[in-house]
């Protein structure tokens, strides 16, 4: 679909959602409401005539350090593609700085759990409804978030324990049926 | 005729417990084994530990970073230029891939032209990469199940392209050959005629892997219907690449949103129709014939010119300005020290790499720092997915699966 049709369809589909829309080099972004992030994902994901049914990569940025910036301190992007369709749209909205938290989208989409976990390791983002946030990429004695803008890039950790990974063990053999 | 009794041929109590059909599932008689962090093959630093029934993996959890350097992290503080060589160290089978989606992703924020040479040069140096990944994923993956004579072969062919890129760019492995705006030199005079050359080898390389595994029954038995995924669940989890087109799904973003000229070349997209191990490494011996093709094709369109912009935003002036005028000088000074400097914004750009799709989100602040880059790993996606396929089968397929879906741990984990 078009850029400008599927805005215009978005508008149509899920009008309260949208805050405002913009063009990213070409590429259609939509701004969104947070608090209405899943239930607009939802429809984009299942309407027949959207059908983004791949949920390319999810993206979060610390404005604290933007010149110039005036909004809420986190921002997190969402890159959909519709194979089907071949289009495709970048969501994108703000989380303040005290208890950024955003509807986790797991249950739409399987890698964003994944996704969402790193978000949380590097950023801090909480994902309310993840069945699992916890880090991916650093250590899990790791103190802060190391893409935070006022965590400096020399900071060092002492770290010593290996995780066992019973934790996410137990609730696999749980989910089984082994007791 | 009389039915057989099972019950006799096959006591229930005395039978092992793989064969047994009634299970009990209690956890005291599972077996907890680490598959890694540092085991052969793994190829990388992954871990993933499994819950074992007899030699069934029953359950599994995964575990990643354990190659984590802060890429994203280190980018910010560096200049666009001086991201380039980190960007190599993603996926380092195929290093000029990552150099040309980043480099890509940067001339599309700032708009920038990039001469029609270094475009072919960019294609044919990639698939050349692409070609020298699939090489080694098939290659370490036959291996890993013990063929080990494919790895000489198609090891053999992949020493020879990298000679060429020795040539071309200095390094083997951390090649830093794209510059943004085109390329840190021109390609040497035999170029052509080498490549050529390598070409041939790596078909007959390719041909020969493919006669001692192809109807092979040990390799049949441990790659068809092992590990399989549906189109649907590659989907959700976000696959691209051959990984995505072995389950079925024709999605090549050099077919749909192409870009560098691939439009105009002939080529195919192989797909497979299973999604099993045994798609996996085919798809990817399909593919290297593909890319042969396509660089024939290069090779023989390769226009002549420069192979850097004069974009003087992006490019050093030629060294005869620098010290000749006081423009030049100026120009290449403000480059050196102050940078690139995009405007203020926010780019994703997507170019079809070796494991899948590479992407890169870059926000710019104007400064000569990006102020975020994040990338986007393809096999982060199908390292996500890992855990659920090899729940049920062994631990012998759990490696065989292991090295079909490639997992580069330098991109993985970043």
């Amino acid at each position: 679909m078009e850029f400008s049709a599927l805005l215009e369809k978005l508008k149509e589909k899920t009008p309260q959602a949208i805050l405002g829309s913009a063009d990213r080099f070409g590429a259609l972004e939509v701004q969104v409401d947070r608090a209405q992030l899943a239930g607009m994902v939802k429809i984009l994901r299942d309407d027949p005539e959207f059908q983004f049914d791949m949920l390319v990569d999810i993206v979060s940025v610390d404005y604290s350090a933007f010149s110039g910036w005036t909004g809420e301190r986190f921002g997190v992007i969402y890159h959909l593609k519709s194979l089907g369709h071949g289009h495709r749209i970048q969501l994108s909205l703000t989380a303040p700085e005290d208890g950024p938290v955003v509807p986790s989208l797991t249950t739409l989409y399987a890698n964003a759990d994944w996704l969402e976990r790193e978000a949380f390791d590097q950023m801090g983002i909480r994902f309310s409804g993840h069945p699992n946030l916890k880090r991916l990429l650093n250590h899990h004695e790791f103190v802060g978030h190391p893409l935070r803008k006022d965590y400096p890039i020399t900071r060092r950790q002492a770290l010593s324990m290996n995780e066992s990974l019973m934790d996410e063990m137990e609730v696999r053999l749980k989910e089984k049926g082994y007791v | 005729m009389n039915a057989i009794d099972t019950k006799t041929l096959l006591p229930v109590e005395s039978s092992s417990r793989g064969l047994n059909s009634v299970q009990s599932l209690e956890k005291k008689d599972l077996v907890m084994v680490n598959l890694g962090p540092s085991h052969p093959a793994t190829h990388g630093t992954l871990r993933a530990l499994c819950a074992l029934d007899g030699e069934t993996i029953v359950a599994a959890v995964t575990e990643i970073g354990y190659l984590h350097r802060g890429f994203e992290k280190d980018c910010e503080v560096h200049t666009f230029q001086q991201c380039i060589p980190y960007t190599d160290r993603l996926n380092y089978v195929s290093a000029i891939m990552n150099n040309v989606g980043f480099c890509k992703a940067v001339e599309r924020m700032m708009n920038i032209q990039v001469p029609e040479r270094a475009i072919y040069i960019r294609v044919i140096t990639s698939e050349l990469n692409r070609i020298i990944d699939h090489l080694v994923c098939a290659g370490a993956n036959l291996v890993d199940i013990g063929a080990l004579t494919n790895f000489w072969y198609s090891f053999n062919v992949r020493e020879k392209v990298y000679n060429i890129l020795e040539k071309l760019c200095g390094a083997r492995l951390t090649s830093s050959y794209t510059r943004i705006g085109g390329l840190s030199r021109d390609v040497y005079p035999a170029f052509g005629a080498e490549v050529t050359a390598v070409l041939k080898e790596i078909r007959k390389g390719v041909l020969d892997v493919q006669k001692l595994v192809t109807k092979n029954r040990i390799f049949l038995d441990r790659t068809k219907d092992i590990c399989v995924i549906s189109k649907e669940k590659a989907i959700s989890y976000g696959w691209t690449g051959p990984t995505l087109r072995a389950s079925g799904v024709e999605y090549d973003l050099r077919k749909a949103e192409p870009y560098y000229h691939y439009e105009d070349f002939k080529f195919d997209v192989p797909v497979g129709s299973r999604g099993d191990i045994f798609d996996r490494i085919f798809i990817r011996f399909l593919e290297i014939e593909e890319s042969i093709h396509i660089i024939e094709q290069a090779l023989g369109k390769l226009p002549n010119g420069p192979v850097m912009t004069d974009d003087k935003r992006v490019a050093l002036p030629p060294k005869q300005q620098t010290y000749g005028n006081i423009e030049g000088l100026m120009n290449h000074f403000k480059i050196i020290m102050h940078g690139i400097c995009p405007e203020p914004g926010r780019v994703y750009d997507a170019t079809e790499a070796a494991n899948g799709e590479l992407g890169f989100t870059i926000v710019s602040d104007g400064s000569k720092n990006p102020y975020r880059i994040k990338c986007r790993p393809p096999c982060f996606m199908n390292f996500a997915a890992y855990h659920t396929i090899i729940e049920g089968t062994m631990i012998a397929d759990a490696v065989a699966n292991l090295g079909s879906i490639n997992i580069i741990a330098g991109e993985l984990d970043r």
